[in-house]
């Protein structure tokens, strides 16, 4: 399993939209992709329980990946955070 | 009847009433014997709803834009949530019921959590889950997209509109939104905003009001409902007022600032965050004249990093294509506080603590912040300007950390673009050292609030004061001169940032006096242009 941890710099924070790009960058991989906030962890390829987790501007969340492509999931979702969110 | 709502767009709408249906069917729970049958017919109308908001997503692309219109590209997903689908399709296996419930139960218990979070914006989410699911449950119902408005233009009062409704409108047809919920984040407020048609929330209007006719005042947030022969005929009037300004302002849209007599103003946007930009473009404006950098402080819970910041600099750069982009450093205290600052509690803030003064005492907040602007300034054409400078040794103090910044990044390998510098003059000091200070900067940029309130010794906070408060003080106008003609003479351009820039009954003065600038809200850009426009400065 890999993981980062990340602070979102977007003033909206991970709203409606950017989750939904978000899903869609994390359906790429075979790999599980988890977003957790305060010890609490949501499924990145399931769009209404990462709007559900409530993230917001200066929040810190880690993004975990685990399975065959766990290494290029970190990597490209990891990009994908620091250039979007 | 006269009813108050908040308004989330202004302007002025007459006509007749269409309460828009309440969809919330019902949906009544019943037992199916064969559940995968039951499952299929749920995931047919899943899929035939989704090709119906992929429909809906080309509609609103044309109509509001990419931004607007991208919600229902999120619906679609919501529609392929696994959470979702699972939890209707565990429904209809395990207890045995019709698909029509499961779906109905899953909208409500993921509205519920949607509505339960700590935010606003995530709140108003739960409209969209239920709009989701009720599409669904519509199609399972075999009923048909939602009936048209008929001929008459309308206002349209409703619960609250899913975007689903509001794109479906022929808006050719739709006068103003009257809600009973909703809030300024509300799909209704951005798609009345867009469509610059007036619009309130929170009006608790009659059931029986359908066909009835009113009046929607949006600039003071009032819904009259049948008004009276003297009511209607002062809105008209009104409304006929609007029209026309509306129309003229149009009009003069991708027109120069210019005078009869051939000079040429600068006329940009005052902006407060990167999420204005849109509105600076969609007025036309030149470019922006004040971004005031605070609410990269005032919305975080801790100093906000080089790297926080660059993205919002270089965010509005980019946005801005080229044009002019000028950022005043950090102006906190006084009437914005921000706790993590530790500001101690001060009997005359406006006097006290704050901006410059607390950018050169902790230099570290003020050297973080130059970093980002600069590095943004490989983006786009930005200029820094400080605020609250009463003396030259501040100006240079502020100059020996810019070019500090520069060597930095020089040595780091890090690009930035050329970049003016200028200040605010918002104090009488500066006023009258402003020929030593011309020597220092590229431009001045007058903040008329504080000048003013300094000058005249009046608390803009106290509102027994306002009697008094003389915007248009000889005291004002001959410091404004004074300004101008200094900063001319070192070959310093000239600008007005504060809310006295957008007095158009100043306009014509100001240019005569020899201003270069004048930066507004982004509202007001086509006003001062049209007063530009019409006068005859040389």
């Amino acid at each position: 399993m890999k993981e980062i941890t990340y602070t979102i710099t977007d003033p909206e924070g991970i709203h409606a939209r950017p989750a939904g790009v978000l899903v869609k960058e994390a359906a790429k991989f075979t790999s599980k992709v988890i977003i957790a906030k305060d010890g609490k962890e949501v499924d990145a390829k399931r769009i209404l329980g990462l709007m559900g987790l409530g993230v917001k501007c200066g929040q810190e969340i880690v993004l975990k990946t685990e399975g065959e492509d766990e290494d290029a999931a970190i990597e490209a979702l990891g990009k994908f955070l620091e250039e979007n969110l | 009847m006269k009813l108050e709502g908040k308004s989330v767009f202004s302007g002025i709408a007459i006509g007749k009433c269409k309460i828009f249906g309440k969809k919330d069917q019902v949906v009544k729970r019943s037992k199916v014997t064969d559940t995968d049958l039951e499952i299929k017919r749920f995931t047919q109308a899943k899929e035939q709803a989704k090709s119906q908001l992929a429909a809906l997503y080309k509609k609103a692309l044309k109509e509001v834009g990419e931004a607007n219109a991208a919600i229902f590209e999120v619906h679609q997903m919501m529609l392929d949530d696994l959470d979702y689908v699972e939890s209707i399709t565990n429904m209809i296996s395990s207890q045995g019921i019709n698909a029509e419930y499961a779906v109905a139960t899953t909208g409500d218990n993921f509205a519920e959590m949607f509505a339960a979070m700590d935010d606003d914006y995530m709140r108003e989410r739960a409209a969209d889950v239920k709009d989701i699911s009720n599409r669904v449950i519509h199609i399972l119902q075999g009923g048909s997209e939602q009936a048209g408005l008929g001929d008459q233009p309308v206002i349209i009062l409703a619960d609250d509109l899913a975007p689903s409704e509001t794109v479906q409108l022929d808006k050719s047809k739709v006068l103003s939104f009257v809600t009973c919920h909703g809030s300024t984040n509300s799909h209704t407020a951005i798609l009345a905003r867009t469509m610059n048609i007036p619009a309130l929330i929170g009006v608790d209007y009659p059931e029986d009001a359908e066909g009835h006719m009113a009046v929607v005042d949006g600039r003071n947030g009032v819904f009259l409902l049948d008004p009276t022969e003297e009511e209607l005929t002062k809105y008209e009037a009104l409304r006929q007022e609007e029209v026309e300004k509306a129309r003229l302002l149009q009009e003069l849209k991708g027109k120069e600032n210019v005078t009869k007599a051939g000079r040429k103003i600068a006329l940009y946007a005052n902006i407060g965050g990167v999420g204005d930009v849109a509105s600076v473009l969609a007025n036309d404006a030149g470019g922006i004249g004040l971004f005031r950098s605070e609410f990269l402080y005032l919305e975080t819970e801790d100093y906000p990093s080089e790297e926080q910041q660059f993205k919002a600099y270089r965010t509005v750069a980019e946005n801005m294509a080229g044009k002019k982009v000028i950022i005043r450093t950090l102006d906190i205290g006084a009437d914005k506080q921000v706790d993590y600052f530790g500001l101690e509690h001060e009997e005359n803030p406006a006097m006290g603590y704050r901006a410059i003064r607390i950018c050169l005492d902790r230099k570290e907040i003020f050297k973080t912040q130059l970093r980002a602007i600069y590095r943004a300034s490989y983006y786009g054409n930005i200029s820094i300007m400080f605020p609250m400078i009463i003396s030259v040794d501040e100006v240079k103090a502020a100059k020996e950390m810019c070019a500090t910044v520069q060597e930095e990044l020089k040595s780091e390998g890090i690009p930035y673009g050329k970049v003016e510098l200028g200040i605010m003059i918002e104090t009488p000091a500066a006023v009258m050292i402003s020929d030593l200070l011309a020597k220092e900067v590229d431009f001045f940029s007058v903040g008329t609030n504080d000048l003013t309130q300094y000058t005249l010794a009046i608390d803009r906070q106290n509102p027994k004061l306002d009697n008094i408060y003389d915007a248009h003080h000889l005291a004002i106008l001959r410091m404004l001169q004074m300004i101008i003609d200094n900063g001319h003479k070192e070959g310093c351009w000239v600008g007005i940032c504060g809310e006295l820039g957008a007095d158009v009954t100043l306009t014509d003065t100001f240019i005569k006096m020899g201003i270069d600038e004048l930066s507004v809200s982004p509202s007001m850009i086509l006003k001062v242009r049209e007063q530009i426009r019409n006068s005859d400065a040389k």
